[in-house]
């Protein structure tokens, strides 16, 4: 990945982030446009995590709620600056990040998933039982809007800017990262932990940095989520939606930062679409079609393309291009 | 405080919902051992059973051949799981499985969701009849007909992996894959052996819970996450493990939310299964052992 | 350079490309958004069942009839909001924001329709819920816009204690399903038992998605409780009630009206014979004196509800009917023409000033003060026996 590649990239997207809303006057699509960047945002940390750290998290909705939770607490109850709000969120699950991170990711493969997993429905279970604390099953409502001065983001349009910057820069951060010499060493310790600590790479610490930014990003996404709906509760932030970024992740191709947001517009728009478009040519919402679906385009994907869509759909390109400049072998 | 009986009651109980963890669990051993992939739709499996049990009780048969019924259309989706979703990817990476069998368990529940829809059904008991009383705690009929049917299962399957050549390869590959292998046998019969008498438990469990809970689409998802940490507790890879570390773990639930609060018989499961993979993460029961060769 | 450094951007454009503004014709526009799907489903699927009948008869009927004799065209727009708040939120907001809707019916539980209150109160749209939680609608300076139509947690509990009052009951069990509905629930009991010398001597709750109550259930036995209270809605409602009767207890079991619905006796079987709860008249219309004010409608809608959908009579379609039957008259007295902001205002005053109406739940009278209309006389006791719902009055205690 060619440093100039990805500038060049990010400037496009900056581009397409400024024109869509311009185009696009449904607030309904550009509310999924709003999903679809917290979406990715918390798909790019799971990508490091996976894809490049090779390390399996089951539970990274729990980060995401503890965003999304702190930001709506802090601000509702203790009356903080929505800003001020989001930074505590992001450094308060930082810290949670890296105690939990000690000790699990000593934990290899099937283990650490289970860790994870087991984690990720304590934190749910949390949610839903400290009632006083965090309004329990009825969730949190109220939650003020994001402003600077006396420009509120309450807009479905400013929300689409601010998230998707967030996501350019989340994603410049990434890419910083996965050039650098932090990112091959990254790599190392997917290829093989062992080799990579025979080389002088200190394995543990690598990898609960890693962890620990992932967590962060979730936390940012989080707490857009909570400042854009006013309003959370423990379902967005269960096991299921663990499941679900960790298709996105996966749809996109675990080891690749730019195919994790297409992975999270991909998943999130299926699921919109096909809410949206099926009761128009069924008579009762089906709900049930387009889980199927959802399910049926994930395994279809891990068998053929288990890379990911990204780099599947790259190789498909070229082999088309192959194959139209095939020269004939001389008889 | 919380008396003699109640505890019994308590313990009961325990024992009754630990019995169709037990099942699930055999079934995520089963197919650990044999093919290294931790199946996340086996809960599924257990959801199917009920399922096709109540969908066939209507037709008046027999309870013993609605059973078996139930229990071998599971077998089948466990089978076409196999070879439809796990057979193609059976050379890739661990991650990749795993999110393979999460599509899976996607799938099954939807299509659950197509066939029978959202509201949960009612199963009537295998026997009709006031619950039985034992030392001054209550027991249903249906919770003896879920442990005697658990207990029966365990036996056919010791049966099975004692005294018969397909369980002694099922062995064999739990003990060492790559050895079995170079010994000429099959992994891809095994894996398929694995999943369809993984299924097979799991609809065992399904079909005696159903009486005594509702059977609905969604059922799945709590009984396989109980069974995985059961199946934790015993390593993953011991069956006698699992089964010990599913019956302590209903009991667990049973007495957290008995003489503590409910609320947290959820996360006792999880506290457990968290607190278990920090201290101990080979199982309550097995000793250290090596770790799989072939990795 | 990759390609697929592009996709992202693609993808935006792509978005850009679905971005189709959809524009309605009719004059007036409802949103209605419930529970189809989901745990709720047994209350949501009836609330919808009834807005798809009644949209049928408006669109062959060509329109509300107005005063001045023209005719209103309205559009009923239904969502699904699967049970989850978050989708309750998403669906309101796309009714206000997408199809400019003039008013929201939503929804069919209480969290989820708590969810929504500040934004309809941010956007200035008036809301009914057909949930039944009291916060709801109190405090009402808070929720100027919020209205509701199924009796609030409260009236029930006042029938509850008047029968424990009436028994000489010392010493209860309350257990509630952990959720806003089953909270304000208990809460309401709890009110109603202040001063009563009446004490709940065991209180804890269980997930609406348990399949085994049967440890709380031990410890209400140990209690010494003479009546166990339950806060819930199937299927748990069913599932503690068939656990109750296989632990053998013998203590009259009460629910509240989370229960008033077919389902909950499917789904408990034998084990509901005998229960007893605070209902709205409708499920024994039949029984109810001649001269009771709602028996004529409360037949009609019956009727009207089992010949339309060929399912039984569900109190919770009539949560949908009256709150729909409530907005028609405010629309159709609406001058023509009248800019979407006034309209909203104009609706909101209307639903404010409503008098005497009969509807299922009962006879509702709204105020400032009160956004509900209803009070305790709109419900009875109702005891479940051979299956069947049977009119409970005093005189059977």
């Amino acid at each position: 990945m060619r440093p100039g590649g990805d500038t060049l990239a990010l400037a496009g997207l900056g581009l397409g982030v400024a024109l869509v809303p311009l185009g696009v006057t449904s607030q309904y699509h550009l509310s999924i446009g709003v999903f679809i960047g917290i979406h990715a945002i918390v798909t790019i940390g799971l990508c490091l995590v996976m894809g490049y750290a090779g390390q399996i998290s089951l539970g990274h909705a729990a980060f995401y709620g503890l965003g999304a939770y702190a930001s709506g607490l802090l601000t509702t109850k203790l009356g903080a600056n929505p800003w001020a709000a989001m930074a505590g969120a992001m450094a308060l699950t930082a810290g949670v990040a890296y105690a939990l991170g000690r000790p699990i990711l000593r934990l290899r493969g099937h283990y650490l998933a289970m860790a994870t997993l087991a984690f990720g429905i304590i934190a749910y279970l949390a949610f839903v039982e400290f009632k006083e604390l965090t309004g329990g099953p009825s969730g949190l409502a109220g939650i003020p809007r994001l402003r600077v001065g006396g420009f509120v983001f309450d807009t479905d349009r400013k929300f689409f800017y601010l998230t998707w910057g967030g996501v350019i820069a989340v994603v410049a951060l990434s890419l910083n990262i996965v050039n650098s010499r932090v990112g091959r060493a990254l790599r190392a310790i997917h290829g093989s932990e062992v080799a990579a600590e025979t080389l002088g790479v200190d394995t543990a610490a690598y990898k609960l940095r890693v962890f620990t930014l992932s967590a962060v990003y979730a936390a940012l996404a989080g707490s857009l989520y909570a400042h854009y709906l006013s309003f959370v509760s423990p379902p967005t932030f269960g096991f299921i939606a663990s499941v679900e970024f960790v298709v996105m992740a996966a749809v996109g191709g675990l080891a690749s930062v730019w195919g994790a947001p297409f992975g999270a517009a991909t998943v999130t728009l299926l699921t919109e679409v096909i809410r949206d478009v099926m009761p128009r040519l069924l008579a009762y919402a089906s709900g049930e079609h387009e889980v199927i679906a959802y399910g049926l385009l994930l395994i279809l994907i891990m068998i053929f393309v288990p890379e990911g869509l990204t780099v599947g759909g790259l190789r498909a390109l070229r082999r088309l291009g192959r194959a139209g400049r095939r020269v004939p072998a001389a008889p | 405080m919380v008396g003699p009986e109640q505890l019994l009651q308590l313990v009961l109980v325990g024992l009754t919902q630990g019995a169709i963890y037990a099942l699930i669990a055999l079934g995520f051993v089963t197919i650990y051992n044999v093919t290294g992939v931790i199946n996340f739709a086996q809960g599924e499996f257990a959801m199917l059973g009920a399922m096709l049990m109540v969908s066939l009780a209507p037709l008046g048969l027999p309870t013993p051949a609605a059973f078996f019924l139930a229990v071998a259309g599971v077998v089948v989706v466990g089978g076409g799981v196999e070879r439809l979703a796990i057979h193609p990817a059976r050379r890739a990476s661990v991650v990749t499985l795993i999110i393979i069998t999460i599509g899976a368990d996607i799938v099954l529940r939807g299509l659950a969701l197509l066939a029978w829809g959202t509201d949960p059904l009612p199963l009537a008991p295998f026997s009709a009849g006031p619950p039985l009383t034992f030392g001054g705690a209550f027991i249903t009929r249906q919770a003896l007909w879920i442990l005697g049917t658990t207990a029966v299962t365990l036996a056919a399957l010791y049966a099975f992996f004692e005294y018969t050549y397909p369980g002694k390869i099922v062995r064999a590959c739990a003990i060492n894959r790559l050895a079995a292998r170079l010994s000429g046998i099959s992994p891809e019969r095994m894996s398929l052996l694995a999943f369809c008498l993984a299924a097979a438990l799991g609809g065992v469990g399904g079909v005696v819970i159903a009486p005594l809970t509702l059977v609905s689409y969604d059922m799945g998802l709590y009984l396989g996450l109980r069974g995985f940490v059961a199946a934790v507790m015993g390593g993953l890879v011991s069956a006698p493990g699992a089964v010990a570390g599913a019956l302590l773990l209903g009991i667990l639930e049973a007495l957290v939310a008995g003489i503590w609060k409910a609320a947290y018989k959820e996360a006792a499961a999880f506290l457990v299964l968290f607190v278990i993979l920090l201290l101990r993460p080979q199982g309550l029961f097995t000793r250290a052992v090596a770790r799989q060769a072939g990795l | 350079m990759d390609i697929r450094k592009l996709v992202p951007v693609a993808l935006l454009l792509g978005i850009l490309a679905l971005g189709v503004r959809t524009a309605w014709a009719q004059e007036f526009r409802i949103g209605f958004v419930a529970a189809i799907t989901g745990p709720a489903s047994s209350l949501g699927g009836p609330e919808r069942d009834v807005a798809v009948m009644l949209q049928k008869e408006l669109d062959a009927a060509g329109g509300l009839p107005g005063p001045d004799g023209r005719k209103r065209t309205v559009k009923i727009i239904i969502h699904d909001d699967q049970s989850k708040a978050d989708e309750t939120v998403k669906a309101v907001k796309k009714l206000i924001a997408d199809d400019k809707v003039h008013a929201v019916i939503a929804s069919s539980q209480s969290p989820t329709s708590l969810a929504v209150i500040p934004i309809v109160t941010e956007a200035r749209v008036p809301l009914i819920s057909m949930a039944s939680s009291h916060a709801i609608v109190t405090p009402v300076k808070d929720r100027y816009w919020v209205f509701k139509t199924p009796q609030s947690n409260i009236h029930v509990a006042v029938h509850q204690v008047g029968y424990l009052k009436a028994k000489g009951v010392k010493k209860i069990a309350s257990l509630y399903v952990n959720d806003a509905f089953g909270e304000d629930s208990r809460r309401g009991l709890a009110e109603m038992l202040k001063g009563t010398g009446i004490e709940a001597v065991y209180e804890d709750k269980f997930e609406h998605a348990d399949k085994d109550m049967t440890p709380q259930l031990t410890r209400v036995r140990a209690s010494g409780a003479e009546v166990l209270i339950v806060h819930a809605i199937p299927p748990s409602a069913s599932i503690i009630t068939k656990n109750f009767r296989d632990l053998g207890l013998q203590i009259p079991l009460i629910h509240n009206h989370g229960v008033g619905n077919k389902p909950f006796i499917d789904l408990a079987g034998g084990a509901a014979e005998g229960v007893i709860f605070p209902i709205g008249k409708m499920l024994v219309a039949e029984e109810l004196p001649a001269a009771d004010p709602q028996k004529k409608a409360l037949l009609d809608f019956i009727a009207w509800y089992e010949k339309g959908t060929g399912k039984p009579r569900s109190t919770f379609a009539g949560h949908g009917w009256d709150a729909l039957q409530m907005l028609f008259p405010i629309l159709a007295s609406l001058p023509p023409d009248l800019p979407l902001e006034q309209a909203r205002v104009r609706i909101r005053d209307g639903l404010e000033q409503t008098r005497n109406f009969v509807g299922t739940g009962g006879i509702f009278t709204m105020s400032a003060e009160d956004h509900v209309g209803l009070d305790e006389r709109s419900m009875v006791l109702v005891r479940i026996e051979g299956g069947k719902w049977k009119y409970f009055p005093r005189e059977k205690w």
